[in-house]
């Protein structure tokens, strides 16, 4: 038998049927919905007199507009956004699938509770009305965002017609340095091969970079393969995916765990399996990243100025464009702009483990005068656990507000937003035009440089913080 | 169900910039209900309009310019279509009269989401997307431009003809607006096949505690 990548094992063992060429029908293992477009899928096959097949591997969180201020109920800052929460609810408890409800002690951010609660597991298929569902494929899944319409057929007949895609493999050789976190390598992949560089492929990360990688290190760099337009990212499973896992509330037990161990050792590419594209990149001299402009592949590290048009790579119309929306000229240095807002959130960047690395930057400091700094925990189980550690006193004492669980201002949905042409210093993944409120200009970084940045009151990388004095 | 779509000479608009993401075709603002539709006064919105969450047009935007009226093909730049899944895009392109979208490339969701919903997604070089652009400009109304999904061909004036590829499947769909899920369902004893062979092969993914 020939080598296979591990794309290639999750495509065959989900085969059903070929129907053509190149697009076959795949078996769904998970779904996941939300109430933004979730509920459209649910109310859709509900109109059209169908049902959903196996309620029992469906999911659904209220996580997109959901408030995120203490003592919230239903009600959302977006105007008519209560019909999403209310009718989402109503929806799901017809189809009989499970709700992690606003007030559920489990609800939280889709791809930071799959994860979590062991809902996503390695070798599955899991499909969301999300693009970000590829941060799923951390664990060793076949995770990708489809659309409502696609949601329904995959809630109606447990299958997918997928059209196959290309495979990738982007081995990350060399040493991370202590300033560079995974999110800095992703925003660095994104801007040398530009926003269309993974256009169509299932990009699979490897290598020893990969394998030191935490958990929720691996969700991350996973989680922004869709701003470089690939279909899915993925991780093959090892002994950190199986630590992660073991014990997880939808985790397989006993018996279940060791059959599925046993299946699970199996998915990794085969040694000379052949791949459509193979990248490698040495990361031992990656500093951290940030964007200048209004695509992810803008992007520089901190240390460095905005680009000229031929060094950005951009086409010289979207470079202006880019510029002007974003205020800036070629040539300033990114570390002396100033910034109004700082924020720490999205399926990108809070987690437990990146909520710690801000707060051990946020000790004993304070948020610069005149920045609001939001902290917006991924899940109410990420926010007990960093509350228990006593994150939240760090956060607070530095000037951050602490929020209930949510995406909330990762984009502007039309409630809570960013000032008009305010500079805001963001954990999340998207720096679009008016992505966190109209005219707001985001500029996209790892969470330690947020927290950096909202005590400085400009960009800055943690390495450039005065250092605290003793006693402080 | 949609509408076949097998060939469609219309008035085509260049919008050729690179990442045109889902946010900009329709703003999550103007989504305000649970709903496949009333999305067309929003497409575009931050960019079609004077001012956020008005409804004043901004002449300068190309949907508002008189030569562009009745628009049904566009013309776009690389990664067309990138960032939220939401395919609240494509309904409100599909309301607003867009048929098809000749493109360098797309981001893969909304490809699917537009195949869907019977808007014809052409993955065509960049350098003839300008030709194609040049083209229609001196005349909007009367240079139409031809999207033929039967013989794959984009058809400008009557000296250019640019073949484009889609899969079988993709192009079955769109020239039948055909119904995915009952197309799915003529494979039901395959599905429930794979399913009870998949049940003994790995039965943790469908033995999930009662709660957790």
């Amino acid at each position: 038998m020939s080598a296979l990548t591990l794309f290639e094992k999750l495509w065959a063992s989900h085969l059903v049927h070929e129907l053509d060429e190149s697009t076959a029908l795949i078996a769904i293992d998970r779904v996941f919905l939300h109430e933004r477009t979730g509920s459209v899928a649910l109310k859709s096959l509900a109109e059209s007199g169908r049902s959903v097949i196996d309620p029992g591997r469906v999911f659904c969180t209220m996580d997109h507009i959901v408030d995120t201020q203490r003592g919230r109920g239903d009600d959302t800052q977006l105007p008519g956004g209560k019909h999403f929460i209310t009718e989402t609810r109503a929806a799901a408890r017809a189809a009989g699938i499970t709700l992690f409800d606003v007030p559920d002690p489990r609800q939280g951010i889709v791809h930071v509770i799959s994860p979590e609660l062991g809902i996503v597991l390695p070798g599955t298929t899991v499909v969301c009305p999300d693009s970000h569902t590829c941060t799923q494929g951390a664990v060793g899944a076949f995770a990708w965002g489809i659309g409502s319409t696609d949601a329904e057929h995959a809630l109606a007949t447990g299958t997918l017609r997928v059209r196959k895609p290309k495979t990738m493999r982007v081995r990350l050789e060399g040493t991370l340095a202590p300033s560079a976190t995974s999110k800095d390598l992703a925003i660095a992949l994104i801007a040398k091969y530009g926003s269309v560089g993974g256009n169509g492929y299932a990009v699979e990360f490897a290598g020893p970079v990969v394998q030191q990688l935490d958990m929720e290190a691996r969700l991350t760099l996973c989680n922004m393969v869709t701003e470089f337009s690939a279909v899915t990212g993925f991780i093959a499973p090892d002994e950190t995916t199986f630590a992660y896992l073991r014990g997880r509330p939808y985790s397989p037990r006993d018996q279940d765990w060791e059959l599925a161990i046993q299946h699970w050792r199996q998915l990794r590419s085969d040694e000379g399996a052949i791949f459509d594209r193979e990248l490698s990149i040495d990361v031992t001299s990656l500093t951290p990243m940030v964007t200048w402009g209004t695509s992810p592949q803008h992007a520089v590290p901190i240390s460095a100025c905005v680009p000229s048009v031929s060094e950005s790579g951009a086409s010289p119309e979207a470079y202006q464009r880019a510029l002007t929306y974003m205020a800036l000229e070629p040539g300033m240095p990114l570390r002396e702009l100033e910034i109004g807002a700082a924020f720490i959130g999205s399926c990108t960047n809070s987690r437990l483990t990146d909520l710690r690395r801000a707060a051990a930057v946020l000790r004993g400091r304070r948020v610069a005068s005149g920045v609001r700094a939001i902290c917006v925990p991924g899940s109410m189980s990420v926010k007990r656990a960093a509350e228990s550690e006593g994150i939240d006193q760090i956060f607070s004492e530095a000037g951050f507000e602490w929020r209930e669980s949510g995406c909330s201002m990762c984009f502007f949905a039309g409630g809570e937003r960013f000032g008009e042409k305010q500079r805001v210093i963001s954990s999340t993944n998207r720096n679009f035009e008016s992505r966190q409120g109209p005219q707001t200009r985001t500029h996209i970084a790892s969470p330690e440089t947020v927290a950096a940045s909202a005590v400085l009151g400009r960009i800055t990388s943690i390495t450039d913080l005065p250092k605290l004095k003793i006693g402080q | 169900m949609t509408e076949p779509i097998r060939q469609l000479t219309a008035v085509a608009a260049p919008l050729i910039r690179s990442n045109v993401d889902t946010d900009a075709i329709i703003p999550s603002r103007e989504i305000t209900s649970v709903s496949k539709t009333g999305l067309k006064t929003g497409l575009f919105a931050g960019w079609r309009y004077t001012t956020i969450g008005g409804r004043e047009p901004d002449p300068s935007f190309v949907l508002n310019q008189p030569q562009y009226a009745n628009t049904q093909i566009l013309l776009g730049g690389e990664n067309f279509g990138c960032g939220s899944s939401r395919e609240h895009a494509v309904w409100a392109l599909h309301e607003f009269g867009i048929r098809a979208i000749v493109a360098p490339s797309f981001a893969p969701i909304f490809f699917g989401n537009c195949v869907r919903n019977g808007i014809v997604p052409i993955r065509i070089d960049a350098d003839i997307i300008q030709l194609l652009a040049s083209h229609i400009s001196a005349d909007p109304q009367r240079h139409r431009i031809t999207v033929d999904v039967d013989t794959l061909t984009v058809v400008a004036g009557e000296r250019m003809h640019f073949p484009f590829k889609l899969d079988t499947e993709t192009r079955d769909m769109l020239r039948n607006g055909l119904d995915a899920i009952d197309l799915t369902l003529v494979y039901r004893a395959a599905i429930d096949a794979f399913l009870s062979c998949d049940r003994a092969e790995r039965p943790w993914i469908y033995r999930l505690p009662e709660r957790a």
